[in-house]
């Protein structure tokens, strides 16, 4: 009609190129998972900056500097592995919060994507794969710990804990164990239909032994032979591990090294593959 | 469009679809009426590629299911039988989101977004949080969403199923406007009248196979009389009272609370019925729908 404004219709004919979508999809779908999540966070930054910044204060300077001097006092010049106590509890203080975090995360944001808030059903509505909600997701969680991650980073170097360089070495070790305890918790979550309670065992039968028992607060050594193999299973000794080496230099054979980054790799690609095939036969209905 | 040949789903033993064929249409509004638990909504599943079918042959927009997931969801709008809504985003972050799934321009999103509110009637609520709206404004804000990527077809699970009637209407309006846009509709539904408000053809399904298929109108002609009486003599007479009418009209259905009497001239068959001296609580003339032909086909009612 001449003389009046062209409207779009309620479908805007030719203003999107479907082909165009479905290709973009297939490369890009997880990015669009991780968008949206990141825009539902928003509204929790503040309390999340809150505790992320708060805890690492909390924490180091409690934990690091009362029983800091106590352990000082006791181990003498040496220290805990040639360090003072502080030093040496704060990379695997990092490491276990980001372990803590990525479990909670998975745990019932996981179990709620398919059942509270079924937002799965929904992304598995649009151009986009069971594959890349999984990789999205994890995307999104990562973002989230790196809130407390680098809040530790910026508590170490602020008050001169280990090397500036060495704790900014923390961030990436810290992504990577965040993957690898993400995905798993992922990988078995996905696999739970109903909420009878078993959830919280993850934190209460996983996350807390496995904090206390990976050297996080006392060398692995000290712990009786016939518990090491927790450490050597736990993905937060591997990163704790690494991060000591970072920090302070801590002893790590070249081999060693590689066995920790090895083993955090291959337990985030295993499980991220696990649960993309959970994901794949659930949203497939 | 979207085309099936003997398309089933099984779940271990449970067969729910069982080798159906359709055929549906540009710009029509093609609907699956059906009970719960019909098949319909895995219909709708393997047509939007989330459901992977057990045999039998689709193709949607030119593709296969099977390999061709994203370009089919591409191009089609799905509204869930569950909203499936962000209920911890406000409103319009609902809409901006989804489109972002679509890896169309955040400019572009935030600008359809709004006029798709406007579509929707929820241009008030756009700040609002999505866990603080009716059912209805809910079921219009999924209708929006599905809308945002211009889809050619648009695909609705029983579109107002738990809704007061007058959030029903306002959302037939809205379907109307679509289907007047020339959209494809494709809607399951256990309610008879929206398959007559809405349908231009449907199917009938039960237990996941297809009785009947038609336009509701051609339906009712086959299937049905033009009119109906119907006769309640009280729970406990109905059946006797039955056999005295057996004879009026074309034919009888007793059902538990009433007795239907098919005959295209339901006065003269309620004359007649008084005739035969029997005098019923109440009686009724109603034109025939698609309840009478459901009841017809399968020998239950729609909605148990």
């Amino acid at each position: 009609m001449s003389g009046t404004v062209q409207r779009r219709g309620l479908v805007d004919v030719g203003g999107v190129d479907h082909a165009a979508v479905a290709r973009s999809s297939r490369s890009w779908g997880w990015w669009f998972v991780a968008e949206h999540r990141i825009r539902s966070m928003r509204s929790y930054v503040a309390s999340w900056v809150a505790i992320g910044v708060g805890s690492p204060f909390l924490f180091l300077l409690g934990l690091g500097v009362g029983l800091g001097l106590l352990v000082d006092a006791n181990q003498g010049a040496a220290g805990v592995d040639g360090v003072p106590y502080l030093t040496f509890l704060a990379p695997a203080l990092a490491m276990a919060t980001v372990m803590q975090t990525a479990s909670q995360e998975n745990t019932y944001g996981v179990f709620g994507g398919f059942k509270w808030f079924p937002m799965f059903f929904a992304m598995n509505g649009t151009p986009i794969g069971p594959a890349h909600i999984v990789i999205g997701f994890q995307v999104s969680v990562l973002v989230r710990v790196l809130l407390p991650l680098v809040a530790f980073v910026l508590v170490m170097v602020l008050f001169g804990i280990g090397s500036a360089a060495g704790a900014i070495l923390l961030v990436p070790i810290g992504l990577l164990l965040g993957a690898a305890v993400g995905f798993a918790v992922m990988s078995w979550v996905a696999t739970q239909t109903e909420d009878r309670g078993q959830l919280s065992f993850i934190e209460r039968f996983v996350v807390v032994p496995l904090t206390l028992f990976s050297g996080t607060y006392f060398p692995l050594e000290t712990l009786p032979w016939f518990l090491h193999w927790i450490g050597w299973i736990s993905p937060l000794w591997h990163a704790a591990e690494l991060g000591r080496a970072a920090l302070y230099g801590a002893a790590l054979a070249p081999g060693m090294a590689l066995v920790h980054v090895g083993y955090l790799v291959l337990l985030a690609a295993a499980t991220c593959l696990l649960s993309i095939r959970t994901f794949r036969r659930r949203l497939d209905r | 469009m979207i085309e099936a040949k003997g398309l089933t789903k099984q779940y271990g033993d449970f067969t729910a679809v069982d080798g159906i064929d359709f055929a549906i249409e540009p710009g029509e509004a093609f609907g699956f009426l059906g009970p719960n638990g019909a098949g319909k909504s895995t219909t709708m599943r393997m047509i939007a590629a989330t459901s992977t079918r057990t045999s039998g042959e689709l193709r949607v927009l030119g593709f296969d299911p099977e390999s061709h997931g994203p370009e089919i969801r591409a191009q089609l709008g799905i509204v869930p039988q569950a909203d499936q809504l962000d209920e911890e985003l406000r409103v319009i972050d609902n809409l901006i989101v989804y489109g972002r799934y679509f890896g169309l321009p955040l400019p572009y999103v935030k600008r359809r977004a709004e006029e798709l509110l406007e579509f929707a009637q929820l241009t008030e609520k756009r700040k609002a949080r999505v866990d603080g709206l009716s059912g209805g404004m809910k079921r219009r804000l999924t209708i929006a969403r599905g809308l945002i990527n211009s889809p050619k077809a648009m695909l609705l699970d029983e579109p107002t199923t738990g809704l007061d009637p007058q959030a029903r209407h306002v959302l037939w309006d809205r379907l109307f406007r679509l289907k007047e846009e020339g959209t494809t509709l494709v809607l399951t539904t256990h309610y008879m009248d929206e398959a007559e408000q809405l349908c231009d053809r449907l199917v009938v399904v039960d237990k996941g196979t297809i009785v009947a298929e038609g336009s509701p109108a051609a339906l009712i002609r086959q299937y049905s009389t033009r009119e109906v009486l119907e006769v309640r003599f009280g729970s406990s007479r109905n059946a006797e009272a039955a056999t005295v009418i057996e004879g009026i009209g074309s034919r009888i259905e007793v059902l538990p609370d009433r007795v239907l009497v098919y005959d295209d001239d339901g006065e003269a068959a309620m004359s007649a019925v008084h005739e035969r001296g029997l005098q019923p609580i109440t009686s009724l003339v109603r034109r025939s729908s698609l309840e009478d032909v459901f009841l017809r086909l399968t020998g239950r009612s729609l909605i148990e």
